[in-house]
């Protein structure tokens, strides 16, 4: 680990934090990490155990895989499905379901899919199989955005014909502002790190002067979340909300402009779905008919699949913080990490997936609740 | 290139020449019985451990060894966390169409060599070769007998775990694993990171002679060091807890892991084994098990607990806990 890097996992700087945070709060708060990647790291470190009752944290919708539609899911298989297909794509989508199983499930079908950790990565894949179609299923946020229109442009530079994007980005702002203006009473927002480094602080700045909620960018690291969480509850505290900076060292006020230009060109805003939340206004982000060539949309014939969702899945509810996991029916029935339902039992620090292993690991005890996982301090 | 095509494998003449020319060449110890249909050895009164383990791993050759090697120490390391001393080793392959025969001769060189010095005898072996497609170039499929003392069995079950015993690893986790994904993914990560892929029980199989109070031992391959401490608790009426900061993880793997969304807890390792042994001497073995260079790294990282009862617990490195549990498949990169 690099000194630096150190600092940042600090436990006696943790330990200073947290008593600083003890004394801050004043009233029980919601404050929501919009990022999956801050969700991650909050359960990777433990952060949600060590806080104090009156701190209730909420996974927001920034995990592509949370929020990714079925519908899309669906179109993904059914071209994964067709004849001379390599999917290239994000370990991320690999156990997403959608009506027609996941695409783990269509690759023990014989489906040819591959991961990737990069578009250009799918693309060297397109150049090294001529005779075969290679389909990179692009979703994320504006962190991913500006790499797959990178891939895009290169793909009209070389002219690869063999190379199709199969586009879900979405962009941040707009869900904020969604859940922001909606009946869930937000207190304050962890502010996106990665995605702030391409949209730049100043975007944020309508969720605290219309909203009146505080935002605090923030990074990754322990140390990082700690001080973005003490900078929340110190506006709160003041009755203040504007939009404060924790992750300066990569985030600048106007983001990265040359990113942004990069991302506009190829791509053009759109309405979007969201798992859970429904149709955002302005919140996808669609290939520009000149790249038409390259959208898989246009390329592949799909057909729409008659939804075997199961109504009962309340995954919307529990992103937007308004019902826990032990209000689902399908949870630790039908829903299980083997076998997810919903969206939120997908990835390890889905809501679900981080109650369903406490439940079955305490005994069979389905009280799980952040005062219970607090008691494994003891 | 020469290549094995389906007549090596068809029982005639080219499967002799192979036979012969290759395998018995290398593997066989100067044995004159090579060309029987089975060994003949002499067993040893008492009991024995009797493993068996596949083989199958892509690329076949990767920073720090080869199927071939792998293959040894896998099988070794299975016999030698069940406190039983290695000797006898069989070797079947399953080979595809048109496999470049000079990799296979690495392979089974590697093989050999890897044999002599964990000085275990290749027995007997069989070889198969099946259409192109039918396999992914080359799978090996081993079994091992180890001489084992009387209680082996017990060990092996954890019987005699309780409260207060130490969990101690032999060395840094998540090398092999790192090691095969950068190489199978061709990441492209620039890393000079080796497979840790050894032979154990030389180093394991000294801890005998001590009154150590060894009650456990396992390797951690597939599933990690989370794999084996989430067996360990799972419907027990004790539980583990670790401590994230005493866990030695190469800089190297921490980084990728960071990149990558990965734990390394769960990560494969090929020469890094689990062991419980009893709180008075935790300090004893570790202290041996450094002595060794497959040891040097070893460390206490944590202990078997009264509280949450089937549960591994670990304490971060910022004083939270979280829960280690089974990995539900592999782990996949993420961008999230």
């Amino acid at each position: 680990m690099t000194k630096e890097l150190q600092t940042y996992r600090n436990a006696d700087l943790a330990k200073s934090l947290l008593r600083q945070i003890e004394k801050e709060v004043s009233r029980p708060l919601r404050i929501m990490e919009v990022c999956g990647g801050h969700t991650m790291a909050i359960h990777k470190y433990g952060i949600n155990n060590l806080l104090p009752d009156d701190i209730q944290l909420i996974s927001g919708p920034g995990c592509p895989v949370c929020v990714t539609p079925v519908a899309y899911m669906d179109i993904l298989l059914q071209i994964a499905m067709q004849p001379d297909v390599i999917i290239a794509s994000y370990g991320d989508l690999m156990r997403v379901p959608g009506n027609l199983g996941n695409l783990e499930a269509v690759r023990a079908k014989g489906a040819d899919v591959r991961l990737v950790i990069s578009p250009l990565d799918a693309l060297k894949k397109a150049k090294e199989n001529p005779g075969k179609k290679v389909v990179f299923p692009a979703i994320g946020f504006e962190t991913t955005a500006p790499g797959t229109a990178v891939a895009l442009l290169k793909a009209r530079e070389m002219d690869v014909d063999n190379f199709f994007v199969l586009a879900s980005h979405r962009t941040m702002p707009e869900a904020m502002q969604k859940l922001a203006s909606g009946k869930i009473n937000i207190d304050g927002f962890i502010g996106p790190g990665h995605v702030s480094c391409i949209t730049g602080s100043d975007v944020y700045g309508f969720l605290a002067s219309k909203y009146g909620i505080p935002v605090v960018i923030s990074g990754f690291e322990p140390i990082d979340l700690l001080m973005s969480l003490l900078m929340i509850l110190k506006q709160a505290r003041l009755s203040k909300a504007v939009v404060e900076n924790q992750y300066d060292r990569a985030v600048k006020p106007a983001g990265n402009v040359q990113a942004q230009k990069i991302m506009y060109s190829v791509f053009e805003s759109c309405d979007a779905e969201w798992r859970g939340l429904g149709k955002i206004n302005g919140s996808g982000l669609e290939i520009r008919e000149s790249f038409g060539k390259w959208n898989a949309l246009q390329h592949f014939k799909t057909s729409p699949v008659a939804s075997n969702e199961d109504k009962r899945c309340i995954c919307g509810k529990i992103l937007t913080g308004l019902k826990d996991p032990g209000q689902c029916p399908l949870f630790g029935a039908q829903c299980t990490p083997e076998q997810p339902v919903g969206a939120c039992m997908v990835s390890h620090e889905g809501t679900c997936n981080a109650w369903y292993r406490f439940k079955f690991m305490s005994n069979g005890n389905n009280t799980s609740t952040s005062r219970q996982r607090r008691k494994i301090n003891a | 290139m020469e290549t094995i095509h389906l007549h090596h494998g068809s029982g005639g003449k080219l499967t002799r020449d192979l036979i012969r020319d290759l395998f018995v060449a290398q593997l066989s110890n100067g044995n004159a019985y090579c060309y029987g249909d089975s060994a003949i050895i002499d067993m040893p009164a008492g009991k024995i451990a009797y493993t068996t383990d596949a083989f199958v791993i892509s690329p076949l050759f990767f920073p720090g060894g080869s199927i071939g090697k792998l293959a040894i120490c896998g099988t070794v390391n299975d016999l030698a966390v069940s406190d039983a001393l290695p000797v006898l080793l069989t070797a079947s392959f399953i080979i595809e169409e048109g496999f470049p025969l000079n990799d296979l001769k690495n392979i089974v060189a590697d093989m050999a060599e890897t044999a002599r010095l964990a000085d275990v005898k290749i027995v007997a072996g069989d070889t198969k070769v099946v259409q192109k497609g039918q396999c992914d170039g080359l799978y090996i499929s081993m079994s091992g007998i180890g001489i084992a003392p009387q209680d082996a069995e017990d060990k092996a079950l954890g019987l005699w775990l309780e409260p207060g015993n130490k969990i101690i690893l032999t060395g840094t986790i998540g090398d092999h694993g790192m090691a095969i994904l950068n190489a199978r993914e061709a990441l492209g990560l620039q890393s000079e990171l080796l497979s840790d892929c050894a032979c154990l029980h030389k180093m394991l199989g000294g801890l005998r002679h001590w009154d150590f109070g060894v009650h456990f031992m396992r390797d951690a391959t597939r599933g990690g060091v989370a794999m084996v401490l989430s067996e360990l608790v799972e419907g027990k009426p004790y539980g583990i807890k670790i401590y994230e900061k005493d866990i030695p993880v190469r800089a190297e793997v921490n980084s990728m892991c960071d990149l990558l969304g990965f734990d390394p807890l769960y990560l494969a390792n090929e020469g890094k084994a689990v062991l419980v042994v009893r709180q008075e001497s935790a300090e004893a073995v570790v202290n041996y098990l450094r002595e060794d260079e497959l040891g040097k790294n070893a460390c206490i990282i944590g202990e078997i607990q009264e509280e949450f009862p089937g549960m591994v617990v670990m304490d971060t490195l910022i004083g939270g806990h979280r829960v280690v549990d089974m990995p539900v498949g592999d782990q996949l990169p993420r961008i999230c």
